[in-house]
């Protein structure tokens, strides 16, 4: 039932934002419990997205993995 | 955009846990770390590193017990439409399901998300329209933000929502099971932020890692694991911090706290667990299908209800067994013919190690 998936939103009107979920699939999505933008990346659980992915967290979390290997290598 | 996937760092991180010589057990408790676990192949390389990881109560199908759907039954029994997740269909009540209430003629309707309940509301003014709410902190935003943005008249709640952070104080207050450090389950804390995690560890002084769903972020959060519990050094970690942030999602938070409030309620497999239900507010009563509908439930009896025979979902639940520890498991039980919850919903144990297994133990 929640097993979700990122996808990047492609426009908004309102609380309803149209958003591509790769492969061709693209989906209405209801973005009232978050501030997000056109181009963003949202986890979409049931319908509504939780949250707006963080870019630079991202960034920061795959540099975390190569810096950890590094010292432990 | 996200590196997630990249097998030589995944290699290296293996590495790095192969020299550390482990030997402990770990709890996930969310449907999309099983299925990446199982997908990836993971699980079985962590068990030749020593690392067992069991699911814990992290479908929310799988723990809503059966009086629940029952009620969800009786409703549509009496001439409501009911809408539902797909997963909750095949969940048996006291004897039958959704899906054999709706084979006998009733009007029940599978929908992806709460916006699709109410528009078949705005669609069909003449019914009365009841949306099974199932889920925890992902899900419960989504139905209070729809509640407080406003619904049709003949639109109602059958509030299931649940608190998860209760459930895992519950089960490691029962002391049953050794559990060495806790993956905790990313979509959960995108709401909840990390606060429920700082209490359990002050209470029960256990690592804790948050984690996304890629196989790098379960190698890492097991890494993370790992090292804290080789320093004996329990700590909060987060290592999803693309989405999760400390204090999680406040607006989604501001409004499950004005549209629910906690009671206690049975999860299945558990005793009552204290403040872990979501029931709505005064100021929503006639919302509340409970309320609005209660003639029709009132003869829902909760006092005679056995779990299917052999099945051992309830001790799945709680970690105590694996899927594969079941005899049913497999043979009497599969996605086709369920015989537990945990068979039934795409996030369940049982389900997930079949449809990746087809029944049998991977050879390590
Ligand atoms: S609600 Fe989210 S976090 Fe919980 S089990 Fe489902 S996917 Fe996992
Ligand atoms: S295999 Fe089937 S019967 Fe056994 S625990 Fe899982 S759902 Fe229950």
């Amino acid at each position: 039932m929640c097993l979700a998936i990122p996808g990047r939103i492609l426009e908004i009107n309102g609380n309803i934002a149209k958003t591509d979920f790769g492969e061709g699939i693209v989906r209405n999505v209801n973005v009232s419990l978050v501030k997000a933008r056109v181009g963003d990346y949202i986890i979409v659980h049931a319908g509504f997205a939780i949250q707006v992915l963080n870019e630079n967290e991202a960034k920061k979390t795959i540099k975390m993995f190569k810096d950890l290997l590094k010292i432990s290598a | 955009m996200f590196k997630f996937k990249d097998p030589q760092l995944a290699n290296r991180i293996i590495d790095e846990l192969r020299k550390m010589n482990l030997n402990i057990r770990l709890m996930h408790a969310c449907g999309t770390h099983q299925d990446t676990l199982i997908k990836s192949g993971l699980n079985s390389v962590f068990e030749k590193l020593g690392v067992e990881i069991r699911q814990g109560p992290g479908c929310p199908i799988c723990v809503t017990p059966a009086n629940e759907i029952e009620e969800a039954i009786t409703l549509a029994e009496h001439g409501l439409t009911l809408t539902v997740f797909g997963d909750a269909m095949r969940v048996t009540g006291f004897s039958k399901s959704l899906y054999d209430a709706r084979a006998e003629g009733c009007d029940v309707r599978i929908v992806y998300s709460i916006g699709d309940a109410v528009k078949i509301a705005e669609e069909n003014p003449g019914k009365n329209v009841v949306f099974l709410a199932i889920g925890f902190e992902t899900t419960a935003p989504a139905t209070a933000s729809t509640l407080i943005h406003g619904v049709p008249e003949n639109f109602y709640i059958l509030s299931s929502h649940r608190y998860f952070p209760p459930a895992l104080d519950t089960l490691l207050s029962l002391g049953e099971i050794r559990l060495d450090g806790l993956i905790q389950p990313g979509h959960v804390s995108v709401i909840t932020g990390l606060s429920p995690y700082y209490a359990l560890l002050k209470k029960y002084n256990i690592p804790q890692v948050i984690a996304g769903f890629e196989p790098l972020d379960m190698l890492l959060a097991v890494y993370s694991l790992s090292k804290q519990i080789i320093a004996c050094s329990p700590k909060v970690e987060n290592e999803y911090t693309r989405a999760v942030t400390d204090e999680g999602n406040l607006l989604a938070k501001e409004y499950m706290t004005k549209v629910f409030e906690p009671y206690d309620v049975v999860w299945r497999g558990f005793p009552v667990i204290k403040s872990s239900g979501m029931r709505l507010r005064k100021a929503f009563k006639d919302k509340d299908a409970r309320i609005v509908f209660a003639d029709f439930l009132k003869d829902v009896d909760t006092q005679h209800y056995e779990e299917p025979k052999g099945c051992r979902c309830n001790e799945i639940l709680r970690g105590l067994v694996d899927s594969f520890d079941c005899p049913l498991f497999g043979n009497k039980c599969t996605p086709e013919h369920p015989v537990g919850p945990c068979m039934v919903s795409v996030e369940g144990n049982c389900n997930i190690n079949y449809r990746y297994t087809g029944g049998k133990k991977l050879k390590i």
